[in-house]
């Protein structure tokens, strides 16, 4: 199973300056172990010290944010695409 | 295509200091980037504000332009080379009669629907994006927008000679999207709501090297609210007003009119003072006065679904900011219904001859529903932010207003229309009688 993750400029110093990644996981939260076990350090960019993701980063699964779906138990699938945008932008 | 000349960004300023993590204060050079690498939290410009002070004063502000750049040594530019289109100092006009109607014995009415060039307060924010845009080597500029942004972006980028790209949902009002045509841009009307472009152009910032007025010239661009505040302490004699009440979109605005009333106290410009501050949303896209009530300290984002369409921003990236504010300040934020906006838009006009757009409409309603229930008391300095006109969203009002009197070109014709009018307007008082 594969997913096409979207990666933001600020992380992709850890990603080999990759913006977009093959990856994968049965939902969000399995999604951002695999990512660690790949490109250490990202985990702790990605989430706050109790594992939840980060208040200024937002995940969307399919364009759809996540907060919408069930959060980082939002189930993934093959060729499902994983955006990680910084949440602060616009207005 | 934009060619980002890295190093433009140092040119020297003794006041403009570096970009600073909001969250960590982590520190970045004065380049176009917007987050924190590390946290992911705004980059906001830092100032040495003892080197801001000695430099500015009551005089030399006023000997400036009439214009926001009369506050230059405040804004994010590095050099005189900005763009003055004109933009700022708009009239703080006295209320009387909606004043009277709310009964409020000190209500003043900061009119940004007559902004230059577009008519609204982002030609504020685009003047300064736009001028720090060309100091940091961009000739491409673009940006996420409900319309006002677009408009101003558009226009702004054709007096600067520089190209521009801006995308729009695609349901927006007319006068919107002509609004922004007729600058002759580039305009992608996106199938979705402002947070899906939002997003969109996110991921867009990443792979093209434009300067996107709100997303990597964001630190800039906000900045230039502050100004909303500065005018409004200058107006009132250089003394800051008890309490506003302006519209939450992202709430970037809200936070910058406080930042803008600090940083006169800081500066000496005026005298401390704890100015409240109220915020309005419409009900169909309220997500920080939802947590407002709720006591949260967290945005739970919403799709938005209201006529005030430059409010709908769902996943407001400053809404966290703005309600901190609310509550430090002891201000309030409330939601109304489109109704009642309607019947804001309509009482601002018929009161005090401003037509204002939605956003207006939902601002003058929630001071209604604030002075009602007794959260402005009637001896406070209230000032009212009307940020966008409403020639830009007629299709909001369409059907709720009068019509035309069609005649013939003779005498009695008038009489007979003038009799049915009178007719008419009774008929409408004593339906409000009922």
């Amino acid at each position: 199973m594969t997913v096409k993750v979207l990666v933001p400029t600020p992380l992709q110093t850890l990603t080999h300056n990759q913006a977009t990644l093959e990856c994968s996981g049965k939902n969000v939260a399995d999604l951002i172990d695999s990512l660690e076990a790949s490109f250490p350090g990202i985990k702790l960019r990605l989430c706050d010290e109790e594992g939840k993701p980060r208040r200024f980063l937002n995940l969307y699964v399919n364009s759809e944010d996540i907060r919408f779906l069930d959060g980082v138990k939002t189930t993934l699938k093959d060729g499902d695409e994983v955006s990680i945008v910084p949440a602060i932008a616009g207005g | 295509m934009t060619q980002a000349i890295a190093n433009l960004n140092q040119v020297s300023s003794t006041i403009l200091q570096a970009l600073k993590c909001k969250e960590c204060g982590t520190e970045y050079k004065l380049a176009a980037t917007h987050v924190c690498e590390l946290c992911f939290g705004p980059l906001e410009v830092k100032y040495d504000y003892n080197a801001l002070r000695s430099s500015v004063s009551r005089e030399k502000i006023q000997s400036g332009p009439n214009s926001i750049w009369r506050y230059r040594e405040f804004l994010p530019v590095a050099t005189d080379n900005y763009i003055d289109m004109g933009t700022g100092m708009t009239p703080l006009l006295r209320s009387h009669r909606l004043a009277r109607r709310l009964g409020l014995n000190k209500l003043l009415i900061k009119n940004d629907a007559i902004n230059m060039p577009t008519l609204s307060f982002k030609d504020r924010v685009v003047s300064v994006a736009l001028s720090r845009a060309r100091e940091l080597g961009f000739s491409t500029v673009s940006c996420a927008s409900t319309g006002n942004l677009a408009n101003s972006t558009a226009a702004i980028a054709a007096h600067a000679g520089l190209e521009c790209y801006t995308f729009i949902p695609s349901d927006l009002e007319a006068g919107k999207i002509l609004g922004s045509l007729i600058y002759s841009p580039t305009v992608m009307a996106v199938k979705g709501n402002y947070d899906q472009l939002n997003r969109l152009c996110s991921e867009i910032a990443n792979t093209h090297n434009w300067g996107f007025v709100n997303i990597n010239l964001r630190p800039y661009y906000s900045e230039g609210s502050k100004t909303l505040g500065f005018e409004v302490a200058e107006q009132l004699g250089w003394e800051l007003p008890d309490h506003i009440v302006a519209p939450l979109a992202s709430g970037s605005l809200f936070t910058k009119i406080y930042k803008g009333f600090q940083e006169f106290v800081k500066t000496g410009l005026v005298e401390d003072k704890n100015v409240r501050f109220s915020g309005a949303q419409a009900e169909g896209c309220s997500p920080i006065a939802q947590a407002f009530k709720a006591g949260h300290d967290f945005i739970q984002p919403v799709k938005p679904n209201t006529i005030a369409k430059s409010l709908a921003i769902g996943n407001p990236a400053d809404g966290i900011y703005a309600m901190e504010i609310a509550q430090k300040t002891q201000g309030n934020i409330e939601s109304v219904t489109d109704q009642e906006i309607i019947e804001g838009i309509k009482l601002l006009a018929e009161t005090e001859g401003i037509f204002t757009e939605t956003a207006g409409g939902t601002t003058i309603a929630v001071l209604k529903k604030l002075a009602e229930s007794g959260k402005i008391d009637p001896d406070e300095t209230t000032v009212v932010y009307i940020t966008g006109n409403g020639l830009k969203t007629q299709e909001a009002i369409q059907g709720y207003i009068g019509e035309p009197l069609t005649i013939d070109a003779k005498i009695d014709s008038f009489e007979r229309a003038l009799e049915r009018s009178r007719t008419l307007e009774r008929l409408e008082w004593q339906q409000v009688l009922v």
